[in-house]
């Protein structure tokens, strides 16, 4: 007997085979996952650059290999690129889907959007040259034919340099749902396979602006955690105490392909999408309507998708940021949705921080993982319990727990809500 | 899985020749007109300015106004445009949206400040005060306001579009996917009304210095592409209401043009892997659609490369027939217009069919100044087929 291989609304069935992680944690799906299971926190003094008049000077950083040796920085969107390559390359170890060096589908990238970097900037005032003030319109001129520099700042270098490096097809798509972006990946991958465009498709959500001007930005929002003395105990979400995110960097990269397609190569399915909801907010820029109604609608839609009863889901992947904000108004959804027996919840960001394009791709892999082993990873540092959250936060301490389904939930600036209905692998 | 007709049911249309289908049909008719070009305000580049806009009329609230940049509120405002062509006003809180954009403006005056006093210091000394000075200078209205993902976001707050929002990255061809996977949406019964599209400032320094280094950009006068010499950017906001025939004719609702195929590539442009093989292939499907005399609307962006390479095309589709018809080359018009561009000329087609005496359809091609490659096929809607 095998388990069906379309959904209930007639559908290929969605599988997960490969997956890739860079964290906080570790480079890698075993560091992350052993890393996040033993509570351990990946938040640490920032030392790659300068941290003078930051109002945060800690973050959940990745060291690159090589990173400190090259005395510069890489700019962002080459740390972007490096996290997804390396998320990628175990991904696809792992799917065995490469073939004849290509795989054999679109590549769907959520990244942050790219930035000059300062040291261009810098570069370009130095060859417009001249005493006294620079202007841009000397920079304009001065850079003519930098073909090189030019590449780098378009937004669809990093897609396009990483589809020419692992042979993706066709057109790489790239975008930015804000902290939902790594979420909006996965649903990309799993709408081209649902409708048949692709077999198989390459989805990542990287991470790497942790740098003075993305930290001054969001302090100016007053989104960030401005514990700098205890980096570790800094990310809270949940917890009555909590200030704010933390600042993180990373990426995640999944395989996905038909059900049916896994089986006939004889991949391992490491678990399935079943659904996924998405529901923009028109309240606020920066806060969502404190009716909850765009989170509320995303989570139900997901649920809905995956033809599933709210009753069905066994543990909720939180988008829990640790800002005041985002945690009270989650708690709101997850009490909405799932009436007074909601599932336990627990926020990954409370170990890695706040992973932004990233997110929500690695918190789906955590998910996967977490079906995979039945293991409820924690939300840590829950130390003074937030009367106003009465939710199974899973605190301090990983617990066993069977799981068969799984809600990740994203949530992001600007309104845009996307959440990952996950399930285990079937017939497992 | 179900698949349906997919029309254009309104557009949003902004560029230097106005806003509106009159605007730019006008121009459509009188090609040999000289467009609307700004060559002082940012020489040596001539740029397609923006019109005048009565900001007001789509962005009501003024505290709106105050928390966008120009490149999110032309966007905003040609999304109003939209929404207001397809009388889809009361159809927002499921309308589903997704936004070709490249980045907002940034502080520039502050970066010029901070790039005088740091730019010749020794790195270990300019570091620590950079942060000071950014830490002093930046505004947090600024941030949002450089968001790629906050267009969408403020089309979500001023419009009530909230059934879903995607936000793609990636120039030329971040305009054409939108479009591509709006449409499979709808197409394959994913929600009956869309909204896609995007917007580009032309007049920025912050966007020309990065187009500055691509050596691309004309320099001096205006000229026509067909003298060479390089691309000129224009200011466009273009948005589309798409909308699933079904949909359309249960609300009553006019269809302007029927998209009837779309297709997007990305050639790595060396070797035999070229821009004009890759849009070969893309038409494969489309060629056997073709009528003699279909229009083609042309995305050539001026930039040398890329343009010969769509000419060649184009060349070769006329060769293999039916005999092609007229070839409008719309950034003579209104500059390129990178993320905006496939929308707008997308929005230009549908308005060339909907003239009187129009062709029997339209083509219309995209190349990216460095990557991306797309065709889509309008057709008329003919009243009563269903």
């Amino acid at each position: 007997m095998t388990a069906p291989s379309r959904d209930h609304l007639g559908r290929p069935l969605v599988a997960v085979t490969g997956v890739g992680l860079v964290t906080p944690l570790g480079i890698g799906v075993a560091e992350s996952w052993g890393g996040l299971l033993a509570g351990r926190s990946g938040i640490r003094r920032i030392t790659r650059f300068p941290v003078d008049h930051l109002k945060t000077t800690i973050a959940g950083g990745v060291d690159l290999p090589g990173d400190d040796a090259t005395g510069e920085a890489a700019p962002a969107s080459v740390r972007v690129e490096r996290f997804a390559a390396l998320a990628i390359e175990e991904a696809l170890a792992g799917a065995g889907a490469v073939v004849d060096g290509r795989f054999p589908g679109p590549l769907f990238l959520g990244m942050p959007p790219v930035e000059v970097a300062w040291s261009l900037r810098m570069d370009l005032a130095r060859r417009a040259g001249g005493e006294g003030a620079v202007r841009y319109p000397a920079m304009a001129v001065a850079g003519n034919g930098s073909r090189q520099a030019f590449e780098a700042c378009l937004f669809g270098g990093v897609g396009e340099r990483l589809a020419a490096r692992f042979g993706t097809r066709g057109a790489p798509v790239s975008l930015s749902t804000a902290c939902a972006t790594g979420a909006s990946a996965i649903q990309m991958g799993v709408e081209a396979v649902q409708r048949g465009e692709a077999r198989s498709a390459l989805c990542v959500g990287a991470e790497g602006t942790v740098e003075a001007e993305s930290l001054i930005r969001f302090s100016l929002l007053s989104a960030l955690s401005t514990r700098n003395e205890d980096p570790a105990r800094a990310s809270r979400p949940f917890e009555k105490t909590r200030d704010g995110f933390v600042m993180a960097e990373g990426a995640a990269a999944l395989v996905l392909e038909s059900l049916d397609e896994a089986r006939a190569r004889g991949a391992t399915v490491l678990g399935l999408v079943l659904g996924c909801g998405e529901r923009a907010d028109s309240f606020h820029r920066t806060r969502s309507n404190p009716d909850g109604g765009a989170i509320v609608g995303a989570m139900r839609s997901a649920i809905a998708d995956a033809g599933l009863a709210p009753d069905r889901i066994d543990y909720v992947n939180a988008h829990g940021t640790g800002t005041p904000e985002n945690d009270k108004m989650e708690t709101l959804g997850m009490r909405a949705v799932f009436g007074d027996a909601p599932p336990p919840i627990s926020s990954n960001k409370s170990m890695i921080g706040h992973t932004l394009s990233a997110a929500g791709a690695i918190e789906a892999v955590f998910s996967l993982l977490t079906m995979r082993d039945g293991r409820l990873p924690p939300t840590i540092n829950h130390e003074t319990p937030d009367p106003a959250i009465n939710l199974d936060v899973v605190p301090n301490e990983a617990r066993d727990s069977k799981v068969e389904r799984v809600l990740s939930n994203s949530f992001g600036f600007g309104g845009q809500n996307v959440c990952l209905v996950l399930g285990a692998a079937p017939g497992g | 899985m179900a698949t349906e007709p997919v029309w254009i049911t309104g557009i949003g249309l902004v560029s230097c020749l106005g806003e509106g289908a009159d605007a730019h049909l006008a121009a459509l008719e009188a090609s040999d007109a000289r467009p609307v070009v700004d060559e002082e305000g940012f020489a040596p580049f001539p740029v397609h300015p923006l019109p005048p806009l009565d900001l007001d009329r789509q962005i009501p609230k003024r505290g709106d106004q105050r928390q966008m940049e120009p490149w999110q509120r032309l966007g905003t405002y040609a999304a109003g445009l939209a929404i207001d062509s397809a009388g889809a006003r009361g159809l927002v809180a499921d309308m589903h949206l997704v936004v070709a954009a490249g980045g907002g403006e940034r502080d520039t005056a502050l970066d010029e400040a901070v790039l005088s006093e740091l730019a010749t210091m020794p790195p270990e000394r300019a570091a620590p005060l950079l942060n000071e000075r950014l830490a002093g200078g930046l505004r947090p209205t600024l941030f949002l306001a450089q968001l790629s993902n906050l267009m969408a976001g403020n089309v979500s707050i001023v419009h009530g579009v909230t059934g879903s929002s995607r936000t793609f990255m990636g120039e030329e061809a971040a305009g054409a996917d939108a479009v591509r996977i709006a449409s499979a949406r709808l197409a394959e019964g994913r929600g009956g009304i869309a909204l896609v599209g995007g917007a580009y400032v032309a007049g920025r320094w912050d966007m020309l210095l990065i187009y500055g280094l691509s050596g691309l950009l004309r320099r001096g006068a205006w000229a026509p592409m067909a003298e060479g010499g390089g691309m000129v950017l224009g200011s466009v906001g273009a948005f589309l209401v798409l909308e699933t025939r079904s949909h359309a004719e249960a609300r009553g609702a006019r269809g302007l043009a029927e998209l009837a195929a779309v297709a997007t590539g990305s050639a790595r442009r060396t070797g035999e892997d070229t821009a004009r093989a890759s849009a070969a292939a893309l038409a494969g499907n489309m060629r056997a659609l073709l009528r003699p005399g279909y229009a083609v609307v042309s995305g050539a962006s001026g930039a040398v490369g890329p343009t010969e390479e769509e000419a060649g095309f184009l060349a070769d589709l006329r060769d293999a027939g039916p005999a092609q018809g007229p070839v409008l080359r719309t950034a003579d018009a209104v500059g390129h217009s990178v993320e905006a561009s496939f929308p707008a000329n997308l929005a230009l087609a549908a308005l060339a069919l909907g003239r009187p005496d129009p062709p029997p359809q339209a083509l219309v091609a995209g190349f990216g100044v460095w990557r991306g490659e797309a065709l889509a096929l309008l057709e008329p809607v003919r009243e009563g087929r269903a």
